[in-house]
């Protein structure tokens, strides 16, 4: 099945990335927003649509309110959309975000991440992201320029399934990966076509005058509110085994795969795993294998889709395991600490005991840099922790 | 679990479509002077509702939805249009 040398390799940002896997999904409509770190995106695809390409209809709004609401509208026509925005683009258009996934509509959208002011600064990070993560979206965080091509064509997969009719994220930090170039291999549009059918082949409720529908309706008595939130709650749980699914076809046309909603490195022997989310995760992978050869056993869990949470593969994957590190590139206002270590402290219950130790890290906020240093310090203070000495279940890793 | 819709999402199938007859609503209707209408069609363009209708020789309007709002004979250029009472 693989087709893998005519595959081309380049050299890309992950915005170009981001670009090459749309031009692949082949999108009946585009609206997007510029906003830094995303705005090459966004010209990207301009530029594939005016060189003959893509054969997409890219509407340019005032607004991200607008691009949303515009992408509400083809979608509910029947076609396959994209959009893409960051920061307070992405609060901008809150509203029009939280009617997309009451309404069930298979928008694809990219958050190029970066901070929310106060205080000021146009830097990466996931707060933008993580605070929508509870508007009913799919939510997948990228490590790698390869990554967010390949999640990209897959969140359409998902997206449409008759099962799912979600809209999914595919969150990347601005900068990091944004704008860093990297090695990427595009797949052929003959892989793709095999993995993703055309968006005609969706049988999903549609507005035409052929079966007239209302849509959006208004919900009286609030039984039937109850109704369609229970429903969406349901898709998103199915959304965790379809994720499995959709990787393993992923992997038998394409030659190689993701691990579905988390992705385990090492971890299966390890006393001590840490867990990340994002770009910081291809540095962590050289600090365990350094952190192996000087014997320790130590790995990696990386996850992928946040919304849902994995809390079945993370329950298999953290049996056994004495200690976790999590690393969060973001803040919990209610607790003072990141939304990973909250959301892995609610599964330890879950596992047998001995509960294993579990330590947050916060690191790279504001732009600012997640070395080997930081996790390397990451799993010796864990392992301090196993150890006895007393570690604080918080460290801001770059305040202290 | 017990559920009212069929869909997945907030959608409803139109195929049980309730007729409402807005016309019923009205206190007050639009009349025609025949003889002084030009034939402009601003009254079409204007009526928020879409009930004016083409006649020979001038406009009217569909009954059945018309609201009684007005907008129609106060656009009028050629004031061929009065609004008339219901009860009267």
């Amino acid at each position: 099945m693989k087709t893998s040398e005519a595959r081309q390799v380049r050299v890309m940002e992950g915005n170009m990335a981001t670009a090459f896997g749309v031009l692949l999904s082949k999108p009946d409509v585009i609206s997007c927003f510029p906003i830094t770190p995303q705005t090459s995106l966004g010209e990207a695809l301009s530029r594939f649509v005016a060189d003959g390409l893509l054969d997409a209809e890219i509407i340019e709004p005032e607004g991200e309110n607008s691009a949303l609401s515009i992408l509400i509208g083809a979608s509910v026509a029947g076609g396959r959309t994209f959009t893409s925005t960051s920061s307070q683009g992405l609060s901008f258009m809150y509203d029009a975000y939280l009617f997309t996934a009451g309404n069930r509509l298979p928008i694809v959208m990219v958050i190029a991440m970066r901070e929310m002011p106060a205080p000021h600064g146009v830097i990466a990070g996931q707060q933008d992201a993580i605070l929508v993560k509870d508007a009913g979206w799919i939510q997948f965080y990228a490590e790698s320029c390869q990554e967010i091509l390949d999640s990209t064509i897959m969140a359409y997969r998902l997206a449409e399934d008759p099962e799912i009719l979600l809209p999914v994220n595919i969150c990347y930090e601005g900068f990091y990966l944004s704008y860093q170039s990297q090695r990427v291999e595009i797949p052929t549009q003959d892989e793709v076509d095999r993995f993703l059918a055309p968006i005609e082949n969706s049988e999903r409720l549609r507005l035409c005058l052929e079966n007239p529908m209302s849509f959006s309706s208004y919900t009286f008595p609030g039984e039937l509110y109850t109704e369609y939130r229970y429903k969406h709650c349901q898709a998103l749980q199915r959304a965790k085994e379809k994720c499995e699914q959709i990787d393993r076809e992923f992997e038998d046309i394409f030659g190689y795969g993701y691990g579905g909603q988390i992705e385990e490195y090492r971890s299966e022997d390890a006393d001590v795993v840490i867990v990340t989310m994002g770009s910081c995760t291809g540095t962590a992978r050289g600090v365990v294998d350094r952190k192996r050869d000087e014997g320790l056993k130590v790995g990696l869990i990386k996850i992928r889709m946040f919304r849902p949470f994995p809390s079945e593969r993370l329950i298999a994957a953290l049996k056994g395991k004495q200690a976790i590190g999590v690393i969060d590139r973001n803040v919990l206002y209610a607790s003072s600490c990141g939304h990973g270590f909250l959301e892995l402290k609610s599964l330890l219950h879950e596992l047998e005991p001995p509960t294993p130790l579990l330590i947050d890290f916060i690191a790279g906020l504001g732009g600012t840099d997640i070395t080997p240093q930081h996790l390397e310090r990451v799993i010796d203070t864990t392992y301090s922790a196993l150890d006895g000495q007393t570690v604080k279940p918080v460290t801001w890793l770059s305040l202290e | 679990m017990r559920f009212r819709s069929e869909y997945e999402g907030p959608w409803a199938s139109c195929s049980r479509r309730i007729d409402v007859k807005t016309g019923e609503w009205r206190f007050q209707r639009p009349v025609t002077k025949v003889g002084k209408c030009r034939e402009c069609g601003w009254c079409y363009i204007y009526c928020p509702s879409g009930c004016r209708k083409v006649e020979e020789g001038h406009f009217s309007a569909d009954l059945d939805y018309c609201k009684g709002c007005g907008v129609c004979a106060r656009f009028c250029p050629a004031r061929a249009i009065m609004m008339v009472r219901e009860e009267d």
